[in-house]
């Protein structure tokens, strides 16, 4: 049976995390989940507009669960927490009436109401369920050892977000384990990585994610599978600026979830977008199917 | 350090941090939960329990002109954990937005970030992350931040040199515009 | 003799730090010893049944136990070994618990003092001879002293279960510190409306006498049988005329008088009625301001009189009264702000304590429950409120937590919001203490729901300014120093022992702290029971308790009276002073040293003088047994035999030599 479901890239997902985009489409068609992308969407303002205002928040947000909403859809799904939570907190403020006036004045056509936002990744473990992704699993990831890294806010609040544990998420973990790969439970999967501060406040990414390199290191894991393209790059991408500031030497590669699933899966397209990754990740990627052979 | 003059202090600070926040300020018991749990409270020039005591007792300047409050990320760890359920990150955002409006931003890169990045949803209805850093580079007068990384990003393909507006990227603008609007108002 | 010893491990409590089984194997060697062994807990039902069996298969006529103090379990095994069949004096204790493995670590050393207690123990043993128990008749009429809401709980509870009950009170009303309350915590009803019906129930309760203006002199007996000696004090009124009518308040001319239920808010007639409450509901001269007494003339109040009750040559008198049980319900008094100086020592009169702050919102208050300030009498808009005055603070010698303050703080601050309602209250406190049920919530209530401001830090200095009183303390949750400009400040003054605590306590053959506080039995286990036996406590002489815990401390005191009472007989300690008649020659030492007046001058039928001691009287002190010249007085169980027959096991050497 085949879900059909509006679909919010995100604009990250057309520049920066576009091997996330990759991936997501092409897990989700190998898992016969049909993603209707909202047609002409635009940003929802991410942490900026929240920070500035947040009736313009919620109305760069409202505009693309409307043009959903006309395409027949009370649900849309993304790949990306942060278009997710500006979602999800703007459909949940505007169930306030004088906060929906206040928010459709700013608007060309008004929201209604009624939308409900959902990550993929929930979509993945509550629509699709993890027997078909492990019927749907190719070549299974036995021996690569990962820590899932869930980001602050794909889960918080609790009352807003409702999905999974708001202190140990599970749903990125048992997906993980339904393609074979060995799960080492991480203990900062909500914590911050420092957020969209990279540009303007280089060392509180520095500090905050370096952090979590370092307690996944202490795990031994061989990589880090993360949700969220803002968790990504400053893992990824910034790994030098923390070794550099931290003086560490971390080569820990940063997957999304959905490459891995792409990679179980034997997707070429999106294992392809691996290559996108800036840590390499082929040492970590030669482990699997290795793992008999060590112990033998 | 000044005295802080409670008797003679702003009620009305108090009273439109709550009114804007929805929240009872008088239900925090100062237990010091969010400090502990804030990642950023090594960058914080006041924890963010303190911010909440201090605008408990009105003191609008100081808290205004606080770092901390361009600094936080909004992760909500603070506010899924109070005990006594105060929306802290919720309080944090709104307090930024009246620093903002008092024409105040101790943390002028943040702000600046900010504004790069809304500008360019304005202009193109979405983020254009090359516009956003140019702008930002510009502003700040930063023009090396992250250049260090290019090299890695450029080849990857990561960041389209070119913007990709949207059709209805006059509507984005109209936000923008009435937002102004009912905020002069 | 055939002895057995038993020595305890406690856990890890005595084995720790001392090899029991050493010292078992030790005291096989001593004489008379046929049975040795060590026990894992002596005091539990195996390690009882142990002595027992060993008693039995052995064929013991004495058992030594080291284990605990006695206090702990010396009645758990004198039970234990007259079960067996044995006298229960036929059993001694060593203690090598708090004499020897809590207080040293090195094991040999303790495990060596452990062998030379338990051999003192048996060597006494062999002197020990079996005592009886006599039984004596029980007086079941109770005494309680203090009618607060303690005393009044006890002397209901007491009177309700069929006993005589006699309820002294110092003051002219009973009622206590409760009856000047205006509200009471965490439900904030009428303090007097819900007292007010137990103090009706007093008067009118057949069962009760009430002394009130009245105060215990002296104490005699022993339980089941006290003789009480009460001071009726003067009130120059006669109280069988007195109808309580108040005329004479209205006439009296010396109006400012010093008014001691409003703990000095306004003033009163030199003879009043403290309260519109008061039970009895009599009148009393207060001679330091009555004109008749200071000047010599007036009487108004005797012209006015419908009944002829006033009688200016009235004088104090004195009643005796017996009974079989004594209650302490003697209550608390309030801390003396003058010790801080820096609050102003009592001289700014818009700072006031939190007592005077009652009587400022009760409604049968000098002010009729308006909330003015007493400087200039106006409303007062900014209240602040000082925890912590007198309360945990080693500089005026109050290290203690008085328990009350912080939910009376946060109750009056509710109340000022409802007296006032566009009034700030601002509470600066240390801590929150709020631990009783529904507790907490009220103090939440007094911050979320009145807008109370809790600012955490001490208070250092408060000075008037204009008509303003500036309050300099700390908010340390912000970090700095703050400043409140206060209309009212209300200082929340702790609890201390009431005056004459002590001497009561001494009356009374009970001990107190070094704060005044009447000392319970047991921490924990015996909390309304003090180690002289029949007499009880009950409410805050113990230590500063709030209304529910007096409350429950009052009834618990009734029930130890009552549940003391439902026998009626009671057996003596056999282990009192007996006088050797052979020995005596009547000097009588023993007669003037005797702090319970136990001894007495007899004859012999040779009339010669002779000392014979009352048993029921004698408390087994021993005081007479040193005066003794002769040694013709010994102490049952303590004679100078088994304490020299101790000496010499323990030192051995030295008894030779001399």
């Amino acid at each position: 049976m085949s879900i059909r479901i509006s679909y919010y890239p995100g604009c990250s997902g057309k520049g920066t995390s576009s091997e996330y985009e990759t991936s997501t489409t092409g897990v989700c068609q190998a898992l016969d989940v049909d993603l209707v992308e909202i047609p002409d969407w635009s940003c929802c303002g991410s942490t900026p507009a929240h920070t500035v205002n947040h009736v313009l928040s919620s109305a760069l947000s409202a505009r693309n669960l409307t043009l959903a909403e006309q395409e027949g859809f009370d649900t849309v799904t993304t790949p990306c927490p942060s278009c997710l939570s500006n979602l999800k907190i703007a459909e949940h403020k505007m169930r306030k009436e004088s906060f929906r006036e206040a928010v459709n004045e700013l608007l060309d056509q008004p929201y209604g109401g009624g939308v409900d936002t959902k990550s993929v990744l929930q979509v993945l473990v509550e629509n699709v369920g993890l027997d078909k992704v492990r019927e749907r699993v190719k070549t299974p990831l036995e021996g690569l050892k990962v820590a899932c890294y869930y980001g602050c806010i794909m889960n918080r609040p609790p009352e807003v977000m409702d999905f999974d544990d708001h202190e140990h998420p599970m749903a990125m973990d048992n997906l993980m384990e339904a393609i074979g790969a060995e799960v080492i439970p991480f203990p900062l999967k909500v914590e911050c990585c420092g957020a969209s501060f990279g540009i303007p406040q280089q060392n509180i990414v520095t500090t905050l994610s370096g952090k979590l390199l370092e307690v996944a290191k202490g795990l031994g894991v061989d990589a880090l599978v993360t949700a969220c393209p803002l968790c990504q790059m400053n893992l990824d991408l910034r790994q030098g600026q923390i070794n550099a500031a931290q003086g560490t030497q971390h080569s820990l590669p940063i997957f999304y979830f959905t490459q891995l699933m792409a990679k179980a899966f034997d997707l070429s397209d999106a294992v392809q977008g691996m290559k996108r990754l800036i840590v390499n990740p082929q040492k970590a990627l030669a482990k699997i199917g290795q793992a008999d052979k060590e112990i033998a | 350090m000044n005295t802080y003059k409670i008797t003679a202090a702003d009620n009305t600070f108090t009273a439109e941090v709550e009114k804007r926040s929805g929240q009872d300020l008088n239900a925090c018991y100062q237990c010091g939960n969010c400090t502990a749990g804030c990642p950023f409270s090594f960058a914080y020039d006041i924890q963010v329990s303190n911010i909440m005591r201090l605008v408990q007792i009105g003191q609008r300047d100081k808290v205004l002109q606080c770092h901390s409050i361009w600094l936080c990320a909004s992760c909500q760890s603070c506010t899924t954990r109070c005990p006594n359920n105060i929306d802290v990150a919720g309080v944090m955002d709104h307090i930024r937005h009246m620093a903002r409006e008092a024409g105040l931003a101790t943390e002028r890169k943040v702000k600046v970030f900010v504004d790069s990045f809304l500008d360019s949803v304005e202009r193109h209805g979405r983020v254009y992350e090359m516009g956003l850093m140019v702008s930002y580079m510009a502003k700040t007068g930063r023009v090396f931040t992250d250049v260090e990384l290019a090299p890695k990003v450029l080849p990857k393909g990561k960041l389209p040199l070119k913007p990709h507006s949207i059709k209805g990227k006059e509507q984005i603008a109209a936000i923008f515009k009435r937002f102004r609007e009912v905020k002069s108002k | 003799m055939r002895i057995g010893v038993f020595i305890c491990h406690c856990g890890s409590n005595i084995a720790g730090t001392v090899d029991c089984a050493k010292v078992a194997d030790a005291a096989k060697a001593f004489p008379d010893v046929v049975h040795a062994e060590d026990t894992m807990y002596a005091c539990s039902e195996p390690g009882q049944q142990g002595i027992i069996d060993a008693i039995h298969e052995k064929n013991l006529t004495g058992v030594v136990v080291a284990s605990c103090t006695p206090r702990m379990h010396e009645p758990t095994f004198r039970r234990a070994v007259e079960r067996a069949g044995l006298n229960k004096y036929m059993f001694e204790m060593a203690n090598i618990r708090e004499h020897v493995s809590w207080i040293g670590k090195d094991k040999e050393l303790n495990t060596n003092k452990a062998i030379d207690l338990v051999m003192m123990a048996a060597e006494k043993l062999r002197h020990n001879a079996p005592l009886m128990a006599k039984k004596f008749d029980i007086n079941k009429r109770v005494l309680i002293i203090g009618g607060g809401v303690a005393g009044i709980q006890a002397a209901l509870d007491c009177a309700e279960g069929g006993l005589e009950v006699v309820l002294v009170e110092k003051t002219t009303s009973i009622g206590g510190k409760m009856a000047k309350l205006d509200k009471t915590f965490p439900t904030v009803d009428c303090s007097c409306c819900i007292l007010g019906p137990k103090m009706v129930d007093v008067a009118q309760h057949p069962n009760i006498t009430l002394y009130a203006h009245a105060e215990v002199e002296e104490v005699n007996g022993y339980i089941g049988n006290f003789e009480i000696r009460i001071k009726q004090k003067t009130t120059y009124v006669d109280w069988e005329k007195c109808t309580g009518c108040g005329l004479c308040m209205e006439k009296c001319p010396s109006k400012k008088s010093y008014d001691h239920f409003n703990n000095g808010v306004g003033t009163t007639t030199a003879i009043n009625i403290p309260f519109p409450q008061a039970i009895p509901k009599k009148a009393k001269i207060d001679a330091e301001y009555c004109r008749m007494f200071t000047k010599g003339k007036c009487g108004v109040c005797a012209k006015v009189c419908p009944t002829g009750a006033i009688s200016f040559e009235m004088t104090d008198t004195e009643v005796t009264e017996n009974v079989g049980a004594i209650v302490a319900a003697t209550g608390y008094d309030l801390f003396d702000h003058a010790k801080y100086p820096e609050y102003g020592a009592g001289k700014y009169p818009d700072v006031i304590t939190s007592i005077q702050y009652e009587r400022l919102m009760s409604a049968s208050g000098p002010t009729s429950g308006h909330i003015k300030r007493p400087s200039d009498g106006k409303e007062p808009k900014n209240v602040v409120f000082i925890q912590c005055v007198g309360s945990r603070d080693k500089s005026v010698n109050r290290p203690y937590c008085s328990g009350f303050c912080c939910m009376y703080t946060a109750k009056q601050a509710i109340l000022t919001k409802d007296h006032i309602p566009d009034s700030r209250s601002f509470v600066f406190y240390m801590d929150i203490r709020s631990p009783g049920k529904d507790y907490d919530e009220f103090v939440r209530r007094s911050i979320e729901q009145y807008d109370t401001q809790y600012i955490r830090g001490r208070v250092s200095l408060i000075y008037p300014q204009g008509d303003k009183m500036i309050v300099r303390g700390a908010d340390t949750l912000a970090g700095a120093q703050v400043e409140v400009e206060a209309d009212l400040v209300v200082l929340a003054v702790g609890a201390e022992s009431a005056a004459g605590a002590p001497q009561l306590a001494e009356k009374l053959r009970i001990s107190y702290d070094s704060y005044g506080f009447y000392m319970e039995s047991h921490p924990k286990l015996k909390p309304v029971e003090t180690n002289t036996a029949g007499v009880f406590l009950a409410g805050a002489c113990q230590g500063p308790k709030d209304i529910p815990s007096s409350v429950g401390q009052g009834s618990a005191a009734a029930a130890k009276v009552l549940s003391l009472f439902s026998k009626d007989q009671l057996e003596s300690d056999p282990q009192i002073a007996l006088v050797n008649a052979s020995r005596c020659i009547g000097c009588y030492k023993c007669v003037e040293t005797c702090p319970f007046g136990a001894v007495k001058e007899e004859q012999d039928r040779f009339n010669n003088p002779k000392a014979r001691v009352i048993e029921t009287i004698c408390q087994g002190c021993g005081v007479c047994t040193v005066t003794c010249p002769q040694s013709a007085i010994q102490l049952q169980h303590f004679t100078d035999n088994q304490i020299l027959a101790e000496v010499k096991a323990l030192c051995p050497s030295m008894m030779v030599k001399n």
